[in-house]
């Protein structure tokens, strides 16, 4: 019989967060840090539209690209939030996650050897994505010392002439990191310069801790050459929804369109009415989400404080990445132990790229009392592995 | 900042000092100061407990009883409240807009014992007009608080 498989499919790495997952998984006992979705409950004013539009049978395809009301309360939201204008009956999408709509952006606009400029530590499904739609994935260390924002430089050195797309992922999975309007001018003409299109996944850009996001689609010239990729996972606490967008020039969006449509038909008709909903009544709710983020990343960085554990300030998302380097451990030996000694799980920082090594993710999508009882615990595993080491060196 | 201070302990009034201030990142001194000072300004009044008697031995009954008052001239309804508020049994009182005056909050170990307070106490008194009683038969949320919260978290347990 032939081999029924892809090579290319074959070749693809499986994410680094499945493995750990397997290993968490038989722990139930375990507490984990390791989520990457909201704890809160999707708003009650959502879920009620949801329920009333099963009730009134609204339970139809909607045309391919989402329902027009959704489309155009997307168009307010992003003109209101963001300051960027697009027309909702050209150039929106509605997709099942921000995912899907990275991966229709990534066929729509790759050619075969096209590369594509992916800084790391990033969400993990950017390179395989590249991989399929036959692309080039170019990938840029980002560094601790930078707060692991994209510096112009390290775009410059990374660009061929073969470069054709960059995609930025800010506020970041898994580093926390963000970036301020300066960050993104400083790139901006980097990618005029080299006639570079953005794939600008902002999925958490409701939940910035200092000043609000800026979109690099906001910036002059930026618009006609960025998709931007949002979605309702991560500001509503609607994960399970699976429902997001995509925003571009309508060039682009008409072709994104059209894999979607093959592919998907048209995203749950549940969830887009339910959507509406999210973004007329929902602000107090996502002010209240977002200031309960805060407060727990402010008790978490002042226990790493306290620790002596190295963490920059994560402006954005909810993720801790602190620097578990002095351990001499590598990550993923680090969350092992720290698994099986205390019971507590975090993701090693190389699940997200190999440049993650050194670094743990820890995520504070948990109630206070559920973090205070986990950094307890991960401050007796350091007390331990300090006062061990010491004796080592003493008696060496 | 005390805004934010009465956000985090009006659900959780345990929450300790040290917490609230490394959470809202303020010195730990600071939130000290500044929770006495509301004390003593009675912008913080009491820390009670929610509790769900019916999970208990203790046999509870709680009724509301809307209250029409005629107002004492002066004084208003306030020395009527003051009359009424000052009875161990009486949990809550408000002054209402709408049909009635008064909405009074009683509990006690049983309808008789509550349905006497009304008899005898309250009805009778100078000022009242008229009382009219329901009893409370099942809580579903106090003070922002639900009574059943049986909520695991179904997340799985690590994802991207």
């Amino acid at each position: 019989m032939r081999n029924p498989l892809s090579d290319k499919v074959i070749r693809m790495k499986p994410s680094g967060i499945r493995k750990f997952f397997d290993i968490v998984s038989e722990m139930p006992e375990a507490i984990s840090l390791g989520v990457g979705e909201p704890d809160f409950d999707t708003p009650w004013c959502v879920r009620e539209e949801g329920i009333y539009s099963l009730e009134k049978g609204r339970t139809f395809y909607t045309s391919n690209a989402g329902l027009l009301e959704l489309r155009e309360e997307i168009c307010k939201y992003t003109d209101r939030r963001y300051k960027v204008a697009y027309d909702p009956k050209k150039e929106v999408l509605v997709t099942v996650g921000g995912s899907e709509g990275i991966d229709a952006a990534l066929r729509s606009m790759l050619n075969p050897g096209d590369e594509v400029i992916i800084p790391e530590p990033c969400f993990v499904s950017y390179v395989p994505c590249v991989e399929l739609a036959g692309g080039v994935p170019v990938t840029i260390c980002l560094k601790n010392e930078n707060q692991f924002r994209l510096q112009k430089e390290e775009l410059e050195a990374a660009i061929t002439d073969k470069t054709k797309l960059l995609i930025l992922s800010y506020p970041n999975n898994p580093t926390g990191a963000i970036m301020e309007r300066e960050d993104l001018e400083a790139l901006a003409e980097v990618i005029i310069k080299h006639d570079l299109y953005v794939i600008s996944d902002e999925i958490y850009a409701e939940l910035t801790y200092n000043s609000g996001h800026v979109s690099i689609a906001s910036l002059p010239g930026m618009r006609e050459r960025t998709i931007v990729i949002n979605g309702f996972s991560k500001a509503f606490a609607m994960t399970g929804w699976r429902l997001g967008y995509a925003l571009g020039p309508a060039m682009i969006m008409e072709q994104m369109t059209k894999v979607h449509q093959f592919a998907i038909m048209c995203a749950p008709t549940t969830s887009q009415y339910a959507a509406i909903a999210a973004l007329r009544d929902c602000e107090r709710d996502v002010v209240h989400m977002r200031e309960s983020y805060d407060q727990r990343r402010r008790f978490l960085l002042h226990e790493f404080n306290e620790m002596g554990i190295p963490c920059f300030e994560p402006y954005g998302a909810f993720y801790m990445f602190p620097c578990i380097k002095e351990f001499g451990m590598t990550s993923e030996e680090f969350a092992t132990r720290l698994l099986n000694a205390k019971k507590i799980a975090v993701v090693p920082g190389t699940a997200f790229g190999e440049c993650g090594e050194g670094f743990l993710r820890i995520s504070y999508a948990y109630s206070l009392e559920e973090l205070k009882a986990a950094l307890g615990r991960i401050k007796e595993f350091i007390e331990e592995l300090r006062k061990s080491e010491f004796r080592e060196e003493k008696y060496d | 900042m005390k805004t934010k201070i009465l956000r985090l302990i009006q659900n959780n009034s345990q929450m300790s000092t040290k917490d609230i201030a490394a959470v809202l990142g303020l010195d730990e001194a600071v939130v000290i100061n500044t929770i006495h000072e509301m004390e003593q300004e009675q912008i913080i009044c009491g820390y009670n407990t929610v509790i769900n008697w019916d999970k208990t031995d203790n046999e509870r009954v709680t009724a509301l009883i809307e209250v029409k008052v005629t107002p004492q001239r002066g004084e208003g309804f306030d020395r009527v409240a003051e009359r009424i508020y000052n009875y161990a049994e009486v949990t809550s009182l408000y002054l209402m807009s709408g049909g009635f005056d008064m909405a009074v909050f009683i509990e006690g170990k049983t309808m008789k014992e509550v349905a006497q307070f009304v008899a005898r106490k309250l009805a009778p008194m100078e000022g009242v007009l008229s009382t009219s009683t329901h009893f409370v038969l099942k809580k579903y949320k106090e003070s922002g608080t639900k009574l059943e919260q049986s909520r695991k978290d179904e997340r799985l347990v690590v994802t991207a």
